[in-house]
């Protein structure tokens, strides 16, 4: 056993691998919240009076709120009144090509790997790059206006489609909901709005990558996402953050809307900051992700792999509001070192015949805590409805611990709800028979735990599936040697 | 090939191996036979360098190298190969895949080029015909759900697939009926070759009708107290150990 921990310790000591810091001059407010701050960022990005109206409601319900502090995780006392609220790369003129742009920024992406242009033109992928705050650039978007797709910032949006983002912004996650989401509704600077008209498949990927990068910046992203009648979209969200010595917020809201029998897929591989081997550092990564199967035959796959972040809390949820509406979560959240997450999901049954599937994958390592917390809940008149839920844990070493919540509430008598749930080690023994054929522990462990979470990683796009995979082993190096 | 010098080793700090000397050479099949208990999977474990046994005493040297001094998958890729009493499942992990990474590791340690997906599948297909595997069994998880029979089978396949310089057969033929066996050691048959050597760690003579050794050892308490030819397989049938344990004097 002691074998095994040793090198469990080493694998799970391994430094991030994204962590640095790119120097770019950044257009900042000063620190703190008030009704001003709203005011001046509404200002900022020259919002019709609705968003001011919004974001202003959203401040004063938050002001009445508290932090929930029913998840299993120890959160740090944060003050808000120590984080700057808004924050833009200085060079606000949009560019026409790459070589007007921040050099700075585009090594950045190089960095990250990220192939802004050319190389995800050819892959087929239109990227809309979030910078801090602002949309940098966004590519692919001529083309998608052909088929009458809106991909573009939130702020371009709200200048350019303030009815789409008038009728169904806060539809999902309202002001109210809960503390975060408030907070982000006050607040938020920018994200991602999608818009799939009637009838039209999006004929690629769509995807964005996050990054915080400003110093003492929260990163309030919003993201609305809406499926047409008949339309069809897969959406890509990722992200790397760079090394950072204190903590910052990431309080993200994403709302999808599905109307008849719209198909959205939403897939995420997430690898903030997750802190030092110490747990000093790393993102919080507060986020209220919720979906509304709004129409008939409608359908909503969250997907996700969750590796980063010192504390993530984060329930990507689905209502089945349709009749003969489909939902799945399926996540891989791993945590390493000091890393908390209390993750899961809520099915929320209230059409006839709908139908929810959860797969969640639970892999801790070092001295981490890692939750599952997920809800299913049946309305009186869904009738029929149907759940399959199937919790996995998997340990490595004994000084993590896995936590299984599930909450199930059924309203009727002729709903099927169903749940698993398991709790797994991986065995020495396992470790062993790879090394005497020449494979050695780190890539073992990579193998077996990519094995583990097979099922969920087969979910996402093909590229994702592979740099996920490829994250999974990185979050693990140094965990065993 | 293989010398084992005063070799001593414990589990949980219970001696187990209380001094073995042992020297291989290639081209040798070697035999090591003993009642339950003994200390023979605990050699064969130790060899490999299952670390939840701790050498005390002794050394071993394979090909010029200590081999103590190497960690299990390096004494893999310098080509000992162990074939498991036991073999683990691995869920999730696909045959293909683990074997794939495997062959490559090695070539890579021994800076060949690692094989494309369709050369590594050649090979596949003609090793597979040389244990009779089912090809169903390399497209499933490594030793998932597999009987008894086609785990050892599969790890004959894999003995195949990475030709080892020395194979340590540990109780190979325990859990096979007698077309399985029969196969199985067809199988070891037609991978020996005068520069690789095999050690067959058993405690019936049944596997050793079909492959045949050069060496017969008798390993008792940890250490071996009888080596002789091939007749010595037959002796033991007919006698049993009991006969050993009188000729100690116990």
């Amino acid at each position: 056993m002691d074998n095994q921990n040793t090198l469990i310790n080493e694998v799970t000591d391994r430094d991030y691998r994204f962590g640095f810091v790119s120097d770019i001059a950044t257009d900042s407010i000063p620190k703190g919240l008030s009704e001003e701050v709203v005011r001046i960022i509404s200002a900022k990005k020259e919002e019709p009076e609705f968003m001011l109206e919004f974001r202003l409601k959203a401040y004063r319900k938050w002001l009445t709120m508290k932090m929930p502090d029913w998840a299993q995780l120890t959160i740090p006392e944060i003050d808000y009144q120590d984080i700057i609220y808004y924050a833009a790369p200085r060079q606000q003129p949009k560019y026409e090509s790459l070589d007007e742009v921040d050099p700075e920024l585009l090594s950045t992406f190089a960095k990250l790997g990220i192939p802004l242009e050319e190389q995800k033109m050819l892959a087929g992928v239109a990227v809309d790059a979030v910078m801090d705050s602002v949309s940098v650039k966004t590519t692919f978007k001529e083309n998608l206006a052909e088929l009458g797709i809106i991909f573009c910032s939130f702020s371009e949006a709200v200048k350019h489609h303030p009815d789409l983002v008038q009728k169904y912004l806060g539809m999902v996650v309202p002001p109210n909901d809960n503390f975060y989401a408030a907070l982000n509704c006050a607040v938020f600077s920018d994200g991602s709005f999608v818009y799939i008209p009637k009838g039209v498949r999006c004929p690629m990927e769509l995807s964005t990558y996050f990054r915080i990068n400003a110093k003492n910046t929260g990163q309030f992203e919003r993201t609305l996402i809406i499926a047409d009648s008949d339309s069809y979209v897969s959406y890509l969200e990722g992200c790397t953050a760079p090394m950072r010595d204190e903590n910052q917020l990431h309080a993200a809201v994403v709302e999808i809307i599905a109307l008849d029998r719209a198909e959205v897929k939403y897939s995420t591989v997430q690898n903030w900051y997750p802190g030092n081997k110490e747990g000093v550092g790393g993102i919080y990564n507060f986020v209220t992700k919720r979906g509304l199967c709004k129409g008939e035959y409608s359908k909503i796959y969250w997907n996700q792999v969750e590796t980063g972040s010192a504390i993530t809390w984060k329930y990507p949820s689905c209502i089945l509001a349709g009749d003969n509406s489909v939902a799945e979560f399926n996540s891989v959240a791993l945590t390493n070192n000091y890393q908390q997450a209390d993750t899961g999901t809520k099915m929320i049954h209230l059409g006839k015949n709908t139908k929810s599937t959860i797969v969640s994958k639970g892999i801790s390592a070092g001295h981490s805590s890692n939750s599952y917390r997920g809800l299913v809940r049946v309305a009186a008149k869904a009738e029929n409805a149907r759940n399959y839920s199937q919790c996995d844990s998997l340990l490595l070493g004994d000084h993590c611990g896995a936590h299984t919540f599930p909450y199930i509430e059924v309203g009727n008598q002729n709903s099927v709800v169903e749940h698993e749930a398991t709790t797994s080690k991986i065995g020495e023994d396992q470790i062993f028979y790879c090394n005497q054929r020449g494979i050695s522990t780190q890539d073992a462990i990579g193998m077996i735990v990519n094995g583990y979470a097979r099922e969920v990683i087969n979910k996402l796009p093909m590229e994702f599936a592979v740099e996920a995979q490829k994250l999974l082993q990185i979050s693990l190096e140094g965990s065993v040697g | 090939m293989l010398i084992i010098k005063d070799l001593h080793a414990s589990v949980e700090g219970k001696e187990i191996l209380r001094g073995i000397n042992l020297t291989i050479n290639a081209g040798e099949v070697h035999a090591i036979m003993g009642p339950n208990g003994s200390g023979k999977s605990t050699l064969a474990n130790v060899l490999a360098g299952n670390t939840n046994y701790e050498v005390t005493k002794g050394e071993v040297t394979f090909n010029g190298k200590d081999l103590l001094e190497m960690s299990a998958d390096v004494r893999a890729k310098e080509g000992l190969f162990l074939s498991f009493q036991y073999p683990v499942e691995i869920p999730g992990v696909s045959m293909i895949n683990f074997l794939k990474t495997a062959v490559n590791e090695s070539r890579k340690y021994h800076q060949l080029k690692e094989l494309s997906a369709g050369d590594f599948l050649k090979v596949m297909r003609e090793k597979k015909e040389l244990v009779q595997i089912d090809s169903q069994l390399t497209n499933r998880s490594v030793n998932e759900g597999f009987s008894g029979g086609e785990k050892k089978k599969n790890e004959i396949f894999q003995m195949a697939m990475l030709e080892p310089k020395l194979a340590i057969l540990d109780e190979t033929d325990s859990g096979l009926d007698i077309d399985a066996l029969r196969i199985v050691a067809n199988g070891v048959n037609l991978l020996k070759k005068p520069e690789n050597a095999t050690i067959v760690v058993t405690h019936y003579q049944r596997l050793l009708d079909y492959i045949v050794p050069d060496h017969v050892h008798v390993l008792y308490k940890g250490q071996i107290v009888k080596s002789a030819g091939k007749e010595l397989v037959l002796e033991l049938e007919e006698k049993g150990y009991d006969w050993i344990k009188k000729e100690l004097g116990e």
